[in-house]
């Protein structure tokens, strides 16, 4: 096999608090490979954010990636690189699209400025070279008049028109891994589609890999090639886009799957899982799902499930994988039982 | 209408070699033409030296003017770089710089200035404007660290981080921008409190110096003669007060302009 564009292992990004230690990203690992799309979905403290800024290595103080981390991007490792290496490679080889487009645009600076800007913090060109590129890119990410639109300002464009502009941002200098944070949770639902149609079209013009985090299994549905569900700071499951949507393994993913509403089954009420994250100062011994899982028994209270292999290419990080009997056996889950005060 | 009357005084104190009916130091006659009350050759009348008052006025407004114009400038670029990296930077260093500010905003701005002027005898002007100046920015600095930091908390700014620009251009090049309107406002707000503070020293005699004059000096030329020669005080006296006035106001009204829900919180802390 290849070496993929991106390997991380054992990433852990630990937030110090005093003596508390929130532990938002407790082990991850999961590769990305040139020109490929994963996506990483789970819900609210997961951890899936701060997964995406530790790659930038854009977490501040007290944040802190742990040291026995490693992340090796075209065969450097990142977190060996100097504070000046790692910005050459921000915004140049990995580009970051925020989920909140008005909020990530200065409001006092045109989008053309702000598009121009990124090629001349990596590049030498004049500002002349520097402003036509912001128009030619701004013209790849579908903005109709985009000499007219580079002279305006933020709060001038509608949201769909923002988030086309941080597209160009992000993309202007052909980067190697888009990281797409919530890209299109902030937008209508018609614009999302088209959101997510030009960065599939600009992914394949420009044989960029894009690593998307979203809560959407739709989305993910129809762009990503490979999944990775993330849960308590843990990878939980991982696998095909395909094999974890169709058959997923893991309790989680199965929840997270029922909980998405659909047309073609009427439902009186929508399905949730019960329960909330727990706190990432202090995860539940044995499996961190255990309390909102309909399957969880003793085992899952001592007992911290691996990864297993549950199929080509599929990983699962639950003991139902060596004791397969127990999914016939559901039952109401502990955070459902003791009720809403969690 | 405020912009009028500062345009208004600019204008005067560009040409004032042109405007002013006479030449502002001459003392043609110390005996017959001292102290004439206003008339048609003089409309603002004379001083004890026969001096003409509205020739004095008009070359006073070039120094009231240029020191405050001057002070402001410093004060505002001070407090402004001084503000905005106590801001960014954080930690220790925005502790140390804040409170610097905090110990020297205990003291009140007059008695520092007064007590810093009274060290020096035949003040030189350049040295007035970098008191005035540096006496300045106390107020400022603390509002520009203030939303400095709630800016830099913005996606922008992680924006910018992710798009790998260095730290400083991030502060000036995304966040002082975003300073600006806060920046003009105080400016604005500024040159009418250091024209009144200049008036202050120079009727206290530790400002401007003769023979040059300011408004502050010429009210102070005629302060011992207030019964009898009020012409001397009032016309300068005057000026300062609608120069004074109309910057407030234009300040009040950018304020506004500029976003009206930060005015209580600005004048809070432009007061301190």
């Amino acid at each position: 096999m290849t070496e993929p564009l991106l390997a991380v292992s054992d990433l852990r990004t630990y937030f110090h608090d005093g003596g508390a230690v929130a532990r938002a990203v407790d082990g991850v690992s999961f590769d990305i490979a040139r020109g490929e799309t994963v996506a990483v979905v789970g819900e609210s403290g997961s951890g899936k954010s701060v997964t995406a800024l530790s790659i930038l290595r854009l977490i501040r103080t007290p944040g802190r990636i742990e040291p026995a981390s490693s992340m090796m991007f075209e065969g450097r490792e990142l977190l060996a690189l100097s504070e000046s290496e790692m910005r050459e490679i921000r915004g140049n080889r990995i580009a970051m699209i925020f989920q909140e487009p008005m909020s990530a645009l200065n409001p006092v600076l045109t989008v053309g400025e702000q598009i121009a800007e990124v090629v001349r913090v990596h590049t030498d060109a004049s500002r002349h070279e520097a402003w036509e590129r912001a128009i030619e890119m701004l013209a790849l990410a579908g903005m109709s008049a985009p000499r007219e639109r580079a002279s305006e300002y933020p709060h001038q464009l509608s949201g769909g028109m923002r988030q086309r502009v941080m597209i160009a941002m992000a993309l202007v200098l052909r980067p190697a891994l888009l990281i797409a944070d919530e890209p299109t949770t902030a937008l209508d639902v018609t614009i999302q589609a088209q959101i997510l149609e030009l960065l599939q079209r600009l992914q394949q013009q420009f044989g960029m890999a894009v690593l998307l985090i979203t809560h959407d299994l739709g989305v993910v549905a129809e762009v990503a090639d490979r999944v990775v569900v993330m849960y308590g700071g843990e990878v939980v499951e991982t696998g095909t886009a395909a094999t974890v949507l169709r058959a997923p393994h893991h309790p989680y993913t199965e929840g997270l799957m029922s909980a998405m509403p659909r047309l073609d089954q009427r439902t009186e009420r929508l399905v949730t899982i019960p329960g909330v994250v727990p706190p990432s100062t202090a995860w539940p011994s044995g499996c961190r799902f255990r309390d909102r899982c309909s399957y969880a028994w003793e085992r899952c209270e001592v007992e911290h499930p691996p990864l297993y292999a549950v199929g080509e290419n599929h990983e699962s990080r639950c003991h139902i994988a060596v004791e397969p009997l127990r999914r016939a056996e559901p039952h109401i889950p502990l955070a459902a039982r003791v009720g809403a005060d969690q | 209408m405020a912009t009028g009357v500062i345009v208004v005084m600019v204008i005067i104190a560009l040409l004032a070699p042109l405007i002013a009916p006479s030449d502002p130091i001459a003392q043609p006659d110390i005996i017959g033409l001292k102290n004439l009350a206003p008339s048609l050759g003089h409309p603002f009348g004379t001083d004890s030296y026969s001096r003409d008052i509205l020739s004095r006025c008009i070359y006073g407004a070039r120094i009231s003017l240029t020191v405050a114009a001057l002070a402001t400038a410093i004060a505002v670029t001070f407090g402004t770089l001084y503000g905005a990296i106590a801001g960014f930077v954080g930690g220790a260093v925005d502790t140390v710089l804040m409170r610097f500010v905090d110990a020297a905003l205990a003291i009140p701005r007059v008695l520092l200035l007064i007590a810093i002027l009274a060290l020096w005898n035949g003040l030189p002007l350049w040295l007035l404007i970098v008191v005035l100046g540096a006496t300045g920015w106390f107020g400022l600095s603390r509002m520009v660290r203030a939303q400095v930091l709630s800016l830099r908390e913005l996606d922008f700014v992680a924006a910018a981080r992710a798009v790998g620009a260095t730290g400083p251009r991030i502060l000036l090049r995304h966040i002082l921008p975003n300073v600006l309107p806060t920046v003009i406002v105080a400016a604005t707000l500024g040159i009418g409190h250091v024209i009144i503070l200049e008036a202050g020293l120079s009727y206290l005699g530790l400002g401007v110096q003769p023979p040059s004059a300011s408004w502050g000096s010429i009210i102070q030329d005629g302060a011992d003669q207030i019964g009898t020669a009020w012409w001397i005080s009032l016309f300068p006296g005057l000026l300062i007060v609608t120069t004074a006035i109309a910057c407030n106001s234009l300040g009040d009204a950018l304020r506004a302009a500029f976003d009206p829900r930060e005015s209580a919180v600005m004048m809070a802390e432009l007061d301190a």
